[in-house]
């Protein structure tokens, strides 16, 4: 397969000119500090919903802690940046690095475990990375980190979002993405074939603890300020409705439900008190009459092509 | 010594809480492998209904218990002929998020209602020491009150479990459910008798903790739900002893450590446990170990 051909470079220039008029509409000031922070939320989503439709939606692992690994790279970013001051892209690649370490540590004991049990276990992960985050002076306790340099800006939020799905994307579509999808549909099955399973999960596991990492960091340096709370129970239950929502499988619909729940949930600010009853409405009824989520399986793509199956593509 | 048997006796009260609202989750997951997230909520809603019937109506502890239970029970049935019944034949992680957005709902809902803040509970019970066998060892009234409570409804449920047609229904479903339904048991019935019970005794645990701590607020359930939840995995999901065995060990565990200098690590040390467990004993401490077929 060429890397120039027609689709790759339609791509390249719709991500270009996404870019290009966001940055302009920014500079002008036609978008406003109130609407970049939800433009900054939505990336962020998009990143976590992404990585975890890794785990969860691909390779067919419950987790329940994907907030924790955030969290670990929002503080690692805000301890590089904000107490030793060192510049963002060393922030960015120790949150992402010590998330993935994370993850290693955490994915070789648990993934053993299967299905609700999996997802007990990082449930228990997340809530003990919580109560280490309160108790922990040095990173301010349940007050949280406060000071963080806000260097979070939109050139390198987009540019992360991009690598971000790219990387993911173009993982599914490889070999190894293949022989993780191999492991959701049927894991004794593609055992049995020669997949090493547990590798493949760790190996996963990592990558999206990795790219959480690295929204975490996103997160961290946009805020200012981070508190253990923010990245508790409920902020991995957001996650993954973001990834069911938008289609367990499907990068596209990880993307476009990050995107549309933002939206919902900014419109729902109208209402507080109201708001959380109206989104558990929301969720149930999708639950109900759509359970596979927005998209389903399938992905967007510029040419359809006859007789091609979600997740098998064009190798030659 | 006097010091541990004290805080023994406190686990143990903590750990029948633990216990009442784990028999629920356990009972749910025994017949429907449903982890039933709002369970902590229906345990919220029973302490509300205490409190309204208490403060405003002026009942005495027994009745306000019992009808407690009863608008809980009914509560549990609603819950689950409307949100849980469409998803049953859906895929485990829409059923998971279908139950955590019943929970959303009853929690938000209720703040809509009663507002968010904490509201004080009126003391029913007596609130008196008595010291046990002339030494320092000193017993509060209420902790007897609950361990009684749980242990009577402990062995009520256990006389509905073994001894009549309901409960043998229910064990007929949770082993097989299409081989009991060719056998002319009616599934949806006994689905919704086991949310009736299981979430009367989450109610029965909201009353209890309302006149133990004097204070309940809409969120108030998120926490022990998952406290209780790790219990129930911890002595095995899906089996009724093991709920009660993991609720005591859960509860008697946290005492201790909170006792012994650790009260900021103790939910961290009860997550530890429960990771552990997993990790031997997926099934629990009291599961048998199920061989997998191909």
């Amino acid at each position: 397969m060429k890397l120039l051909n027609k689709k790759n470079i339609l791509c390249a220039l719709a991500i270009f000119s996404i870019y290009a008029i966001a940055g302009l509409l920014i500079n002008i000031g036609f978008i406003d500090s109130y609407i970049f922070l939800n433009i900054v939320l939505i990336g962020i989503n998009i990143i976590l919903a992404v990585s975890l439709n890794l785990i969860t939606g691909f390779t067919g692992q419950f987790s329940l802690g994907h907030a924790a690994f955030m969290s670990i790279g929002a503080y690692a970013s805000g301890i590089i940046t904000a107490k030793l001051g060192q510049p963002f892209l060393i922030g960015i690649i120790g949150a992402a690095l010590f998330s993935a370490m994370a993850g290693i540590i955490i994915g070789i004991p648990t993934l053993r475990l299967k299905g609700d049990y999996l997802a007990i276990a990082t449930l228990g992960f997340g809530e003990i990375v919580k109560i280490i985050g309160l108790n922990n002076d040095y990173i301010g306790g349940a007050i949280g980190l406060n000071d963080i340099p806000q260097y979070t800006t939109w050139s390198c939020l987009y540019a992360l979002v991009v690598i971000t799905v790219l990387l993911i994307s173009n993982f599914i579509k490889s070999y190894h993405g293949r022989a993780c999808i191999s492991i959701r549909e049927d894991e004794i099955a593609s055992e049995a074939m020669g997949v090493n399973t547990t590798y493949y999960k760790v190996l996963v596991f990592t990558m999206g603890a990795f790219f959480a990492g690295i929204a975490g960091a996103l997160y961290a340096n946009y805020f200012y300020f981070i508190k253990p709370d923010s990245f508790g129970f409920m902020k991995s239950i957001d996650i993954l409705v973001i990834v069911v929502f938008g289609g367990m499988g499907s990068i596209t619909g990880s993307i476009i439900g990050a995107i549309l729940l933002s939206v919902i949930s900014l419109f729902l600010q109208s209402i507080p008190e109201l708001r959380m009853v109206v989104y558990s409405l929301i969720l149930f009824f999708i639950m109900i009459y759509r359970p596979q989520g927005l998209m389903g399986k399938s992905d967007f793509k510029f040419f359809k092509k006859r007789g091609v199956l979600s997740g098998h593509t064009e190798s030659k | 010594m006097d010091q541990f048997i004290q805080q023994m006796v406190n686990g143990i009260s903590l750990g029948s809480i633990y216990a009442l609202i784990a028999l629920g989750y356990t009972m749910v997951y025994g017949i429907i492998n449903l982890i039933n997230f709002a369970h902590g909520d229906i345990y919220m809603v029973g302490a509300y209904v205490g409190f309204a019937l208490t403060t405003f109506l002026h009942f005495s502890f027994f009745p306000a218990l019992f009808i407690s239970m009863l608008v809980c029970s009914i509560l549990g049935i609603i819950i689950e002929k409307v949100a849980y019944k469409p998803i049953r034949n859906s895929t485990r992680i829409a059923a998971l998020i279908t139950a955590i957005s019943v929970s959303l709902f009853l929690e938000y809902g209720m703040m809509y209602f009663v507002k968010a803040e904490t509201r004080t509970f009126p003391a029913l019970l007596p609130n008196k020491q008595i010291n046990l066998f002339h030494t320092n060892i000193v017993l509060d009234i209420r902790n007897l009150y609950i361990i009684f409570v749980t242990i009577s409804l402990m062995a009520i449920l256990q006389y509905i479990i073994y001894k009549t047609k309901v409960g043998k229904s229910m064990r007929a479903v949770s082993l097989d459910r299409d081989a009991a339904q060719l056998m002319g048991i009616d599934i949806n019935k006994t689905i919704s008798y086991t949310f009736a019970m299981g979430s009367a005794l989450a109610g029965a645990a909201g009353v209890l903790v309302g006149t133990y701590y004097n204070s309940i607020n809409p969120l108030m359930g998120v926490a022990p739900g998952l406290k209780a939840f790790v219990a129930a995995v911890i002595g095995g999901i899906g089996i009724i002893p093991g709920a009660v065995f993991g609720g005591f060990f859960l509860g008697i565990t946290e005492t201790l450590v909170s006792a012994f200098g650790g009260s900021l690590y103790k939910d961290a040390v009860s997550f530890t446990i429960l990771i552990f467990v997993l990790l031997v004993k997926p099934n629990g401490l009291l599961g048998k170990n199920i061989k997998e077929k191909v």
